[in-house]
């Protein structure tokens, strides 16, 4: 971009995002504590389908948090992020159906398993420019597809891995109020609460000294090495966080789905992450789950009323890139500095 | 401190520099001057290893750093302010600053410590002492080009560099710009007991503070020494002849 | 196996590779000058495909007129591609490249979702033309005279587009927009108009080749995500932005798919894209293409 683009939309982009704004609005009230527990009421108040799609939201709200952690945070493009949530989603479920290892081993198993893939994956990929690095993800993306469609014996090729077993949580029936809910509502309880802490452990990771100098590499990557920083192993490090924290998030949705298939991994599913985060807004925290949380209720909305979902979403996505480059949250944080001029003037 | 051994760099079939030797003692200012295309940014380049020399070695204290990956080179201790303004364009004023001390310190390894409560103190008085108190706030990427020089040469110092490689630190600027920018150099210089390497196309600010000075032309060192010496230098007044010198005299 | 069969895998290898090397050949272009990868080339590709479908049903229900509805294809997929980048795309180039793809992804969503509105799920199908109708007989083998058409086809556009490129003045134009688009645009050329251009010409190119293809399979939704990525692969393979690169790949692939089948059976899936994270990690640029 030449510098004239760039003045300009930095001027579009009215504030600072600085190392990802964590609270579009400074106030008292602690939103993300609200979040939280209006969210852990639906089994209550909801119905099973709200669950339904609170689950979702939560875990797809996990995916994309780790996708920005590439995107929004150090300015790598990727394509194929979709690869480490499907080695998450099949190291846990085949670690929990096959070989009945109990889930609070084989969840971490998934975010290691998922790490390591990153690990060999990125090495390769990060000593590639742009374009290219963004090629190479995806080919690696859809060689983990390949092989999961094809693997019969371990991933159960095209028929994937269905029935995996819920985790034990009949301990839950000894917290007040749970005993009556059913294993379904528990499940989407603690994948809220693993989500949660998970997401808070990227926000710590983001605001951290090592956040920090992704974010140089972001932007400017030249001058960052000259600061001391060896480009491409800070990069390699973010791709393998990055990596891990979406197998965690495949394997919640492993056990959420009821089973694990091959298509979990199709490239179309990292082409609907990216889509959340930048429809969320790519330059803030929150974006990415607010994103996810509006795709997936505009697409149980829409789809009730239409097949042509795809077309919906091209449409919602080009008057994204045309009129709201900053996703909803950029939108909202773009009104409430307006707000607030017209407060103080 | 700076010791370049005949350097060559050849781009195809093109020699931008050519068997260039050039000593800068501990503490010393020096320039580098030359036409456009002399070479001084390639040469500039073969110093902080953004480009591997053909032959020749570069030694900084002693020590071969030839060919090093730059940031290697930035951590034995040789900072650069680059022509064109390299800074961090969507983090603010502070933000940039405090990330270069952060990587200065070793804390880039640091996943928990939160980054904004660090070093908040060496921050602001560097951004003091490079005259952007009261910008902490502001976003990099829309300063003004002068500001964002100055904060370009606070990332340069924020590394705690021994060498200071500076090119064309005042390109663009006013006359008044231009002699605060010396000022402030020469301060600095003097406080933080730098050796100062820089490349200028303005010879009043090269006299002016320059201890040394090396002339390239077409990748060759064509005179060497101190200004009274270079600026009588027979070969020195052939090449600037008709290249519109500013008054040197 | 014998000699024939051999030539059999051969020939099929080779039509493989015409028919990609058509249509990867416009996204090379593309790429080369904009530098940007086109995701909707496939899907300006399967609209060639319906558009010739429905030229046919126009002109004579019962088949004939192949040429025209294959001109038909390929100028009104060109036309789309000119509206495409005129009122779209151009607002999007001072802009990160992100963007860019994503506008390009959009496009596949929307131009997908339109043909199944229009022309339904069902698969359709043209039939040959009736002068290439027939087969002959080589090496042992059978040859469909369609076949050896699109043989033929390939490299005689791959040299007229060569031509074009580096014996005209509005190929020269287009390579020097390739290497340097900020001096043209110094220089008072219409960099604009290269563009819109050069992106109607890649989407009439991919057009045409949805046109040409239907007689040898079917049209259905989904082939415009299935010829994305194989384009992408012979793209890599030769190098974005080179022409003869594009061609080349598109025979290495060709070949490769053709006789890799032979060797196991699980291979193409797997492979092909394994063959992709090589030559992008060993050789990026590819075989014929420069250094970004």
């Amino acid at each position: 971009m030449t510098v004239a683009t760039t003045t300009a939309v930095l001027r579009r982009r009215a504030t600072a995002t600085t190392a990802l704004r964590h609270r579009v609005f400074s106030g008292r009230v602690p939103w993300t504590l609200v979040v939280f527990i209006i969210m852990a009421t639906v089994p209550w108040i909801g119905s099973r389908y709200d669950t339904f799609l609170a689950a979702q939201i939560v875990i797809d709200a996990l995916f994309a948090v780790s996708l920005n952690l590439l995107l929004g945070t150090t300015g790598l493009v990727s394509f194929g992020h979709v690869a480490y949530f499907g080695v998450g989603a099949y190291v846990c479920g085949i670690l929990m159906k096959t070989y009945a290892v109990p889930f609070s081993l084989a969840f971490p198993a998934a975010g290691l398993g998922a790490a390591l893939f990153a690990l060999i994956s990125g090495y390769f990929c990060v000593r590639l420019i742009k374009l290219y690095f963004a090629m190479l993800t995806l080919a690696f993306s859809q060689i983990i597809w390949a092989i999961a469609y094809k693997w019969n014996a371990v991933t159960g090729g095209d028929q994937g891995l269905p029935e995996i077993p819920y985790p034990h949580l009949d301990w839950m029936s000894a917290i007040p109020g749970f005993a009556d809910l059913s294993i379904g509502d528990r499940f989407y309880l603690l994948t809220l609460v693993l989500v949660a802490v998970s997401l808070a452990v990227v926000h710590r990771v983001i605001r951290s000294p090592f956040g920090r100098v992704l974010t140089t590499i972001r932007d400017n990557p030249e001058r960052a090495a000259f600061l001391g920083i060896n480009v491409r192993l800070y990069q390699l490090a973010a791709f393998v966080v990055a990596g891990g924290f979406a197998g965690l998030a495949g394997a919640l949705y492993g056990i959420f789905s009821r089973g694990v298939f091959a298509d979990f991994v199709f490239w179309s599913k990292s082409a609907e992450i990216l889509i959340m985060t930048i429809l969320g807004g790519a330059g803030y925290f929150w974006g990415p789950p607010v994103g996810a949380a509006a795709l997936v209720w505009l697409n149980q909305a829409i789809t009730d009323y239409t097949q042509y979902w795809s077309f919906v979403l091209g449409a919602i996505l080009l008057v994204l890139l045309f009129g709201f480059p900053g996703g909803i949250v950029g939108g909202l944080d773009l009104l409430w500095q307006r707000l607030k001029r017209l407060r103080n003037a | 401190m700076l010791e370049v051994s005949d350097i060559s760099k050849s781009f195809g079939g093109f020699r931008a520099v050519s068997s260039v030797s050039l000593t800068v003692d501990t503490r010393q200012i020096a320039a580098i001057i030359g036409p456009n295309g002399a070479g001084k940014s390639t040469l500039f380049n073969l110093i902080t290893g953004h480009l591997r020399p053909d032959s020749g070695t570069v030694r900084l204290d002693g020590r071969d750093i030839t060919g090093a990956p730059p940031y290697r080179i930035c951590r034995m201790g040789i900072g650069r302010s680059f022509q064109r303004t390299n800074i961090f364009p969507q983090l603010t004023v502070f933000e940039n600053l405090q990330a270069a001390f952060l990587v200065h310190y070793g804390r880039g390894r640091n996943f928990w410590a939160r980054a904004d409560a660090l070093y908040r103190d060496e921050t602001a008085a560097l951004l003091a002492s490079i005259g952007l108190a009261g910008q902490e706030g502001t976003v990099a990427g829309t300063l003004s080009y002068g500001n964002q020089k100055q904060l370009e040469l606070g990332l340069a110092l924020a590394s705690g560099p021994a060498v200071l490689l500076l090119d064309e630190p005042t390109a663009g600027m006013s006359a008044t710009e231009t002699h605060e920018t010396i000022r402030l150099l020469e301060r600095i210089a003097a406080e933080r007991e730098l050796t100062l390497l820089f490349t200028e196309h303005d010879m009043e600010v090269v006299f002016s503070i320059a201890q040394k000075i090396a002339v390239l032309h077409q990748g060759h060192i064509i005179a060497e020494g101190r200004p009274e010496e270079v600026r009588g230098d027979p070969e020195v007044r052939r090449v600037y002849l008709g290249h519109g010198l500013t008054h040197a005299q | 196996m014998s000699a024939s069969f051999l030539f059999s895998q051969f020939m099929g290898g080779l039509t493989t590779a015409m028919f990609l090397f058509l249509i990867a050949s416009g996204l090379s272009l593309v790429f080369g000058v904009m530098r940007v990868i086109n995701f909707a080339h496939g899907s300006f590709y399967m609209i060639g495909a319906y558009l010739a479908w429905q030229a046919v049903q126009w002109l004579h229900p019962t088949g004939g007129g192949f040429w025209l509805a294959a001109l038909f294809a390929a100028v009104g997929v060109g036309i789309l591609g000119a509206l495409t980048e005129r009122l779209f795309f151009r607002s999007l180039y001072g802009r990160e490249e992100l963007y860019q793809l994503l506008f390009t992804y959009a496009l596949v969503l929307i131009l997908g979702d339109a043909a199944k509105f229009i022309w339904g799920t069902d698969q359709l199908s043209v039939s040959t033309p009736p002068a290439l109708a027939g087969s002959v007989q080589i090496f042992g083998t059978t040859q469909p005279l369609y076949t050896l058409f699109i043989i033929a086809i390939g490299p005689a556009i791959a040299f007229t587009l060569w031509l074009v490129l580096n014996r005209t003045g509005a190929g020269r134009m287009v390579r020097a927009a390739q290497m340097d688009r900020e001096m043209l645009d110094a220089l008072g050329a219409n960099v604009a108009t290269i563009y819109t251009v050069m992106f109607a010409l890649s989407a009439c190119l991919a057009g045409l080749s949805g046109a040409l293809v239907t007689p040898i399979e079917s049209i259905v939704p989904g082939m415009d995500v299935l010829i994305i990525v194989q384009a992408f692969i012979v793209v890599v393979i030769g190098g974005m932005g080179s022409l003869w690169g594009t061609f080349w790949g598109s025979v290495i692939y060709g070949q490769v798919l053709s006789f890799g089948i032979l060797i196991f059976p699980g291979f193409s899936l797997f492979s092909v894209f394994a063959l992709m994270a090589v030559i992008l990690i060993v050789r990026p640029w590819g075989l014929f293409g420069r250094p970004l």
